[in-house]
C-alpha cells in the first residue's frame, strides 16, 4: 500500500505488556493530534478506541505476561489517523464477542471495547488469527 | 487515608452524592480502587440512595463502565436508587453507543436528580 496519506506523525514502537507503555504512547498520540488540529469530539473517540486496543492487547491479548510485547504503529495526518496495535497471544474472534447492547447483556460489566473501537472509528480491521487490529479514522468535522 | 480516595463523598437531602476526583477513568489500578469505594459505600456504610455526579469526568474507558454497572447491580440488590447527572456530551454519546442509558437512571444536573430522589 503506498503511503499518499503525507502523515504528519508516526511512531512504530514495540512496548512490553505493561499499560503504563500504553498510556505512554496515547499520550503522545493525544499531543499528535493536537498539533494536527483535529477537534475534540472526534479526537475524544480516536482516544478512546486506541486506549480500548492497546488494553485489550495487554490484559486479553498478552495476559500481562512480562515476556510478551505489543507492536504499536500509530500514525497521524490532517484527515487521517491510523492505529495498528499486534500482540502476541492466541487472537480472538471479534465477531464472537456478545453483543453487549441486547437487552439480556445491558448489565454484563464487560465486553464492550471492541464494540466502542467500532463506534468511533471509520475503517477497522483483525487479522485472520485475532491478534492484530488496524483501525482508521478520516476526519469529518472541520 | 481520606486524602488518597478516588471518590469525593456527602450528604446532601438524604442522598450520597459521590464526585469522582479524577478527570480521566481509565487506569487499571484507579478503576480497581473506585470500584472498591463504591463496594465499601453499599456493603458497609450501607448507603441506598447513591448520586453520581460526573461533572469532573472528562474520559472514561469500558472497564469503568463495567464499574458503574457493578455498582448499579449492588444498589439494586440492595432495594437503593441510583441516579448519575453532571454528565458532558461526550460521555453520554458513550452511555448511548453501548446504550447504558437505558439501564442507567440520568439526570441533568444535581436539583434534578435531588428533586428525583423526593419524587
Amino acid at each position: 500500500m503506498g503511503d499518499e496519506n503525507n502523515w504528519l506523525w508516526s511512531n512504530q514502537e514495540t512496548i512490553p505488556s505493561d499499560t503504563a507503555e500504553g498510556q505512554r504512547l496515547i499520550k503522545e498520540l493525544l499531543t499528535q493530534l493536537e498539533i494536527a488540529q483535529w477537534g475534540s469530539h472526534e479526537t475524544f473517540g480516536i482516544h478512546l478506541a486506541a486506549e480500548e486496543a492497546i488494553v485489550n492487547a495487554i490484559k486479553h491479548g498478552n495476559k500481562q505476561d512480562p515476556n510478551k510485547s505489543v507492536e504499536v504503529d500509530m500514525r497521524v495526518a490532517k484527515e487521517r489517523v491510523l492505529i495498528h496495535i499486534t500482540d502476541e497471544g492466541p487472537g480472538f474472534d471479534p465477531h464472537a464477542v456478545p453483543d453487549p447492547t441486547l437487552d439480556e447483556n445491558l448489565d454484563v460489566p464487560s465486553g464492550r471495547g471492541v464494540m466502542l473501537i467500532k463506534a468511533y472509528m471509520t475503517e477497522v480491521e483483525y487479522n485472520a488469527k485475532g491478534n492484530s487490529v488496524r483501525m482508521v479514522k478520516d476526519r469529518s468535522e472541520p | 487515608m481520606s486524602d488518597q480516595k478516588r471518590l469525593r463523598v456527602s450528604e446532601l437531602d438524604g442522598v450520597c452524592v459521590v464526585e469522582f476526583k479524577d478527570r480521566k477513568i481509565l487506569d487499571d489500578a484507579q478503576i480497581q480502587e473506585i470500584g472498591q469505594e463504591f463496594h465499601d459505600l453499599v456493603e458497609v456504610e450501607k448507603k441506598q440512595n447513591i448520586l453520581l455526579n460526573f461533572s469532573h469526568v472528562e474520559f472514561l474507558s469500558s472497564s469503568a463502565l463495567g464499574k458503574l454497572i457493578s455498582l448499579d447491580k449492588q444498589v439494586k440488590q440492595r432495594d437503593g436508587h441510583l441516579k448519575m447527572s453532571n454528565i458532558r456530551p461526550e460521555i453520554m454519546e458513550v452511555f448511548a453507543i453501548t446504550r447504558l442509558n437505558k439501564l442507567f437512571d440520568i439526570k441533568d444536573d444535581l436539583p434534578d436528580a435531588l428533586q428525583a430522589f423526593r419524587g
